[in-house]
């Protein structure tokens, strides 16, 4: 049992939560969606985000406990469970990202420390600091071309990989949960910026914007 | 357009993604209190700076954000090789004077190599480095 204390940084009572995006306010963009779109783009607000850092091995024994798929550690790889609602991603040699639907991320938390025990490792919610876009639709991948020197061809960029990278001048997460879907994910500073830039490349190609509703 | 391999990440990734952070194998004398001021001077501020072969450190900044080395000449700014932090270099100012090939690398007749690549600079700071 570890002796980390930990509270529940986004409570169940009525207490407004913004997107990083709600800024930009995506429901009136979606009101000029394109009839015929090249490019969906749609903001899934509100997810659970966790960094755990570790030893591999140590992080895969608690993440198979808890979450029923093995740690991914290939470089750039990217594992969804059984349904597809929550995913782990390599970041870096002890560095995963984890995310989860949205009240989620504190119960998995918990049950992550109580299977680690006190074994060497650091886990952060940092749902709040930041925020995933999906982009499908046909030409979602020549938006991808524009915006980043990353080699986006699907020979090299498979479904099932993700990587940190540039996107316009900002750095993003940038992943491919399955042949049809992109997702960023985006730093809260950086939302806005980069959602801008995505209306401004994508407009060439017919963009609709989905807007959560909140 | 210009490509890094990095050894974490296990490709090549765009040059705008790395920052370079100076010469590598700087090991940190073990007790610095019993350093002179010459000694600790020459571990802070002196570097070297070879015509030839010079192994640096770089960090891959906006990708895994993991430090690991470079090895590369001076002079034609070529990347020879690259591998990660606690490793040694395979190839060396000396590797290549001794006309070893490193893939398709060779030295160059007349270059002017300095210590600071040597296989003796390299072996002083064995173990010590992290
Ligand atoms: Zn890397």
């Amino acid at each position: 049992m570890s002796d980390v204390r930990m509270f529940d940084s986004r409570p169940a009572t009525a207490v407004d939560a913004e997107s990083p995006l709600a800024v930009s306010n995506l429901a009136e963009r979606a009101r000029r969606s394109a009839a015929d779109p090249g490019v969906t783009l749609r903001e899934r607000a509100f997810l659970g985000h966790l960094i755990l850092r570790g030893g591999a091995i140590v992080l895969d024994e608690a993440v198979r406990e808890v979450l029923g798929v093995s740690l991914p550690a290939r470089p750039g790889a990217l594992v969804h469970d059984a349904d597809g609602e929550r995913s782990i991603q390599w970041l870096s040699p002890d560095e995963w990202l984890v995310i989860v639907p949205e009240g989620e991320a504190y119960s998995l938390e918990k049950r992550l420390r109580d299977a680690l025990g006190d074994a060497h490792f650091a886990i952060v919610d940092v749902s709040g600091g930041q925020t995933l876009v999906e982009l499908s639709g046909p030409r979602a991948r020549e938006v991808l071309m524009k915006s980043t020197p990353y080699d986006v061809h699907p020979r090299h960029f498979p479904a099932g990989k993700g990587v940190t990278t540039i996107f316009g001048k900002a750095t993003a997460i940038l992943r491919r949960p399955d042949e049809d879907r992109w997702e960023l994910v985006l730093r809260r500073s950086f939302a806005d910026y980069c959602y801008r830039w995505l209306v401004d490349a994508g407009e060439e190609y017919g963009l609709a914007v989905e807007a959560s509703g909140r | 357009m210009f490509h890094i391999y990095c050894p974490y990440c296990e490709e090549h990734r765009e040059e705008e993604e790395f920052h370079a952070k100076g010469q590598a194998h700087i090991a940190r004398p073990a007790d610095p209190d019993a350093c002179s001021d010459a000694e600790w001077g020459d571990y802070l501020f002196f570097r070297d700076n070879p015509r030839g072969i010079h192994h640096e450190l770089w960090v891959h900044a906006v990708g895994c954000r993991k430090f690991f080395n470079i090895t590369r000449h001076t002079v034609t700014y070529a990347i020879l090789e690259t591998y990660k932090m606690g490793e040694q270099p395979t190839i060396t100012a000396e590797s290549l004077a001794r006309g070893e090939k490193a893939g398709n690398v060779q030295a160059a007749s007349g270059g002017q190599q300095t210590v600071g690549a040597s296989d003796a600079a390299v072996a002083s700071v064995k173990g010590a480095q992290a």
